[in-house]
């Protein structure tokens, strides 16, 4: 088994409003910062998990990414995968 | 007639919902813990308001993975009645029950008010007691209930007749003014509005009767 550091970045889709990002523009705005043509909202998760090579990583990422972190109704997702080195691995 | 009231942590409409069906209507009610299995002596089940797990990663997102559901989704299959009021609601989208998502509100506030709903279609159980037009005064308590569905899904919608009840003004975004719909059968219905606060006179109105009613047919 190796262990894996993934980060999963989710998203709106582009044709879901998002009425934080849009707040929190007006935000920058009022704040002195111009310029700003697009702001959105998603969300970051971190994880570290084990697998017995990129390929199982990649399958269980995908099924967790597509059923639990995110709503492929209005959501998309994308995956930032890297093994970690077995000198910084706690597994033998 | 035996009414299950699923209660997760989070769940803040499980004793209102209860309150009404017993206190108001005079139906039996018995509540669900969430990691229940045995559905047996129900005749329907309602998915209450509330924040379930903290609306934590979205709302509905982690509820729909508690152990009863494999129960409720075979409770379904064989047509028994099933109703999620507003975050029910969010939990049965995320489960499948329903097409479609539950988004946050298009000004972003908490909007807690009476709104007026257009009964879209009286062809379920729920609201076949009602003409199609009529309208219900009902509250609503939520951040994220604008409906949201791809253009095939709200053409599916259409074409089923299961858009349920609509806003007259639309409060949040929602698509189509959508406040609640059904699944294909007619036996489970979503909706943001909440029905068990309006059964007691005293408390601003009794439309929300005829859809708990209904429960029991």
């Amino acid at each position: 088994m190796s262990l894996y550091k993934a980060r999963v970045l989710v998203s709106l889709r582009p044709s879901v409003l998002d009425p934080a990002g849009e707040a929190t523009k007006d935000a920058a705005g009022r704040l002195g910062v111009d310029g700003i043509r697009k702001l959105r909202i998603g969300k970051a998760i971190d994880l570290e998990l084990e697998a017995s090579d990129e390929t199982e990583a990649r399958r269980k990422l995908e099924l967790l990414s597509d059923r639990l972190l995110a709503n492929p109704v209005i959501e998309n997702w994308k995956l930032e995968l890297h093994m970690v080195p077995t000198t910084q691995s706690t597994m033998s | 007639m035996t009414i299950g009231v699923v209660v997760f942590p989070g769940s803040n409409c499980d004793r209102d919902v209860h309150w009404a069906l017993e206190g108001c209507l005079g139906i039996s009610t018995r509540f669900l813990w969430h990691e229940t299995t045995d559905l047996s002596g129900l005749d329907a089940v309602v998915l209450p308001g509330g924040f379930s797990y903290g609306d934590y990663l979205r709302c509905g997102a982690i509820a729909r993975f508690a152990p009863i559901f494999k129960s409720l989704v075979e409770f379904v299959d064989r047509g028994g009645r099933v109703l999620g009021i507003c975050n029910g609601f969010q939990v049965l989208t995320e489960l499948g029950l329903l097409p479609g998502a539950l988004t946050r509100n298009r000004d972003l506030s908490f909007i807690c008010e009476n709104v007026a709903l257009r009964v879209t279609s009286s062809r379920s159980p729920w609201l076949q007691a009602r003409s199609c037009e009529e309208v219900l005064n009902l509250p609503i308590a939520h951040g994220e209930g604008r409906y949201q569905c791809s253009k095939d899904t709200l053409l599916k919608l259409q074409d089923d007749d299961s858009i349920a009840l609509s806003y007259t003004t639309n409060p949040n975004g929602s698509i189509a003014d959508i406040a609640g719909i059904t699944n294909s059968s007619g036996n489970v219905l979503g909706l943001m509005p909440h029905p068990e606060r309006a059964c007691d006179p005293q408390i601003g109105g009794i439309d929300g009767r005829v859809i708990l009613q209904a429960l029991i047919g």
